[in-house]
């Protein structure tokens, strides 16, 4: 452990991307600790279950999904926020510990959701900056206020903010302020967890822009977590489906947009309403079912099988038995997708689900 | 209109539905000003809203948030917080207005005549009571049922909003349903005394995509099946395109633009619509860069001259800063604000060339 750590492997370096995660998985326990005691057994609920991924220097990789798919817990846990209960997280190709050093920490940073509850409420924002860069070594003390500024301009703010707390800024200026002060520490990776998600539209375009803006300029590697489809594809130049803590489609955005292999993907993108299509109008009154039926089991009973058969419409005896991996088409392996039939020749017929009974 | 609205005393049987009116908007909504009392000054949050609701139909009210729109919702509904004040308007139901009707009497209309689905069951729905003797609330107080009568009408509405294996789920806790469960719920007890309309105040916004595209689908179907009308409150242009035939845009308290839910959406009149449209990102086509509407959202207390957009909108000109501007119909039943809007149209065409 403490040998693959302090001696980076230098031929393996050449070969791994920037962030690559193997087989992760992260649970929380469930119950109290008294009840897991008497019946010498604790619950635990799978939150991210074996993920495999890769962040490519400079890429811009979004994570979609349900909610309680796993994609916020396994963002956290990639940023070293959370223990992972088993795999491995490479950087460079080099393992990170489970206690991450500050180096490392730095090398990661985090946009949460909500501008209200991330930033401390008693600081600055230019106090805020001063004591990450102090702590963190970033430039030496006398620089401090300069850079500051430089920061701030970067995410379109004036120097004025550096004197501001953050009550008195609008969510989107607030959430300029957690962006600088994520790039403060000059991260390789930005990890943004539904950065927009708590934003008004028109602020939210401006919000988009300026992450768009920022990967140009400084080549950072992106990974969004979303469930906006459309934020996506506006930003990002690779997608991951997740569900119930898994993969279960990877592929290029525009692949994925275009040419949807699993059946989880296939009734998200139909689920998406669009400005263009009206079925309420005129004859589209009568609609069709819905591109998903059911909710989501509980990640505490994961269906055995193929996670997503219990709402998949065209699940067959196969699924129930047999847990598909990521596979992809010989021709073509940076579209990848864990189902049975995704780049079978001839695809069941669709037959809609019975909606979930939940015991 | 039909009747004389103003003469007719308010009883309970006038709140036995009406006979088809014809045309005639089941919900009309005249000139609304509410205004809130705050320590900086009084804030118009809604200033002169007139909205008309036909039969069967779904409008939807869309704005920023501080638009004013869960407020107009809130007004209809008698459910203003208590600093806030109708100071002028009418809202006609079915020939009556609602405005100067004590609690009371609203108690009697709200039920069977209007009723709300709001945005986070969890805090709508009560934590201790059976969700089955929720729903059965209702009929029980407003229709007079039973108890065993009212049970049955619960299940058949529980059947009704897709809640699977109703007899056993009767006995549940809100808790031990999921967010989306919560919500057909809530349009189960929404629907529970048949009424005519229902006030929607962004019943999808903290759904996901999939169950948000099914509770989208149920409502449709349920408009089109029973007839009850919509009022849908919401900031997301896509999910009105899904559910609404008309659509109304508030700005500053005032509505800037509406019309059919195609011709505004897809080819705006006000440059706020268009900033909004231009602003969302859509899964259709993807923009070189995302164009967002600059500035913020005018003051309540203090709003700017002539037209409260003229500040942040890029074809303002001198008369916009001074003008009042009223809605104004164009053809094709619609109606903007915008002294310019012929700007608009050109730049919505001057987009489609680009794209």
């Amino acid at each position: 452990m403490s040998a693959a750590q302090t001696v980076p492997d230098d031929a393996a370096a050449t070969t791994w991307p920037l962030l690559a995660a193997r087989d992760m998985a992260v649970y929380f326990a469930v119950g109290s600790a008294l009840g897991a005691r008497l019946r010498h057994q604790q619950h635990m609920l799978h939150a991210v279950d074996g993920v495999d991924l890769d962040l490519a220097r400079g890429e811009a990789l979004a994570l979609v999904g349900e909610s309680g798919s796993g994609k916020s817990t396994l963002a956290l846990a990639l940023a070293g926020l959370r223990p992972v209960n088993r795999g491995e997280i490479r950087f460079d190709g080099r393992v990170l510990p489970a206690r991450r050093s500050r180096a490392d920490q730095r090398r990661i940073q985090m946009v949460f959701q909500d501008p209200y509850s991330s930033l401390n409420p008693r600081l600055t924002v230019g106090g805020m900056l001063r004591e990450l860069l102090k702590v963190h070594h970033i430039v030496p003390p006398g620089e401090a206020e300069a850079y500051s500024k430089e920061l701030l301009s970067l995410v379109g703010l004036d120097e004025d903010a550096l004197r501001a707390y953050p009550r008195q800024f609008s969510g989107g200026q607030r959430q300029r302020v957690a962006i600088a002060r994520a790039l403060a520490l000059r991260p390789e990776i930005l990890v943004a967890d539904e950065p927009v998600s708590a934003l008004d539209v028109s602020v939210q375009a401006t919000i988009l822009n300026l992450l768009r803006d920022l990967r140009g300029e400084l080549g950072l590697a992106l990974l969004l977590i979303s469930h906006n489809l459309a934020v996506v594809r506006h930003l990002c130049d690779r997608v991951a489906v997740m569900y119930l803590g898994r993969i279960v489609e990877v592929a290029p955005t525009a692949r994925l947009f275009a040419d949807p292999r699993h059946p989880y993907t296939k009734g998200l993108l139909a689920a998406i309403p669009k400005l263009s299509d009206n079925p309420a109008v005129g004859d589209g009154a009568v609609r069709s079912g819905p591109a998903v039926v059911g909710d989501p089991p509980s990640a505490l009973r994961i269906p055995a099988g193929c996670r997503f058969r219990t709402r998949c419409p065209i699940a067959q005896p196969v699924c129930e038995v047999e847990d598909p991996a990521l596979t992809h088409a010989t021709l073509d392996p940076a579209h990848q997708a864990a189902c049975h039939f995704a780049f079978a020749p001839a695809q069941p017929a669709a037959v809609v689900p019975e909606p979930l009974r939940k015991e | 209109m039909t009747g004389q609205p103003g003469t007719e005393s308010f009883g309970i049987g006038s709140l036995l539905p009406a006979a088809a009116g014809g045309t005639v908007a089941m919900l009309d909504v005249r000139d609304l000003h509410v205004q809130i009392a705050a320590r900086h000054g009084t804030v118009r949050a809604v200033d002169g809203v007139s909205l008309e609701v036909g039969n069967g139909e779904a409008l939807g009210l869309v704005g920023e948030s501080g638009s004013g729109k869960s407020m107009t919702l809130r007004a209809i509904l008698g459910v203003l917080p208590p600093e806030a004040k109708i100071t002028s308007g009418q809202i006609v139901l079915d020939g009556v207005d609602l405005v100067p009707l004590s609690n009371s009497d609203l108690n009697r209309i709200r039920g069977p005549k209007m009723s709300m689905i709001f945005q986070e069951p969890m805090s709508a729905l009560n934590p201790v009571m059976r969700v089955g003797n929720q729903i059965a609330e209702g009929p029980r107080v407003h229709l007079g049922y039973g108890k065993a009568k009212a049970a049955e009408r619960a299940l058949e509405l529980m059947r009704r909003v897709g809640i699977p294996d109703p007899e056993r789920r009767f006995r549940a806790f809100p808790h031990e349903f999921s967010g989306g469960m919560r919500q057909r719920v809530m349009i189960a007890i929404a629907l529970s005394c048949d009424p005519e309309i229902i006030l929607c105040d962004e019943p999808t916004t903290a759904l996901d995509v999939t169950i948000q595209d099914q509770i989208l689908r149920l409502l449709a179907r349920l408009c089109a099946e029973s007839g009850v009308s919509l009022i849908f409150v919401t900031h997301d242009l896509p999910v009105v395109a899904q559910l609404c035939q008309r659509v109304a845009v508030m700005y500053g308290g005032q509505l800037v633009e509406t019309g059919d839910v195609r011709d505004v959406l897809l080819d705006p009149r006000h440059p706020y619509t268009l900033g909004l449209v231009r602003s969302a990102p859509d899964v259709d086509y993807v923009r070189e860069s995302l164009v967002p509407i600059p500035g913020s959202p005018p003051s309540l207390v203090t709003p700017p001259s002539g037209c409260r957009f003229h500040p942040r909108c890029s074809f303002a000109e001198e008369d916009c800063t001074v003008l009042p501007t009223p809605l104004r119909e164009l053809p094709g039943g619609r109606s903007t604000a915008c002294l310019h809007y012929e700007r608009c149209q050109e730049a919505v065409a001057a987009d489609r060339a680009g794209s």
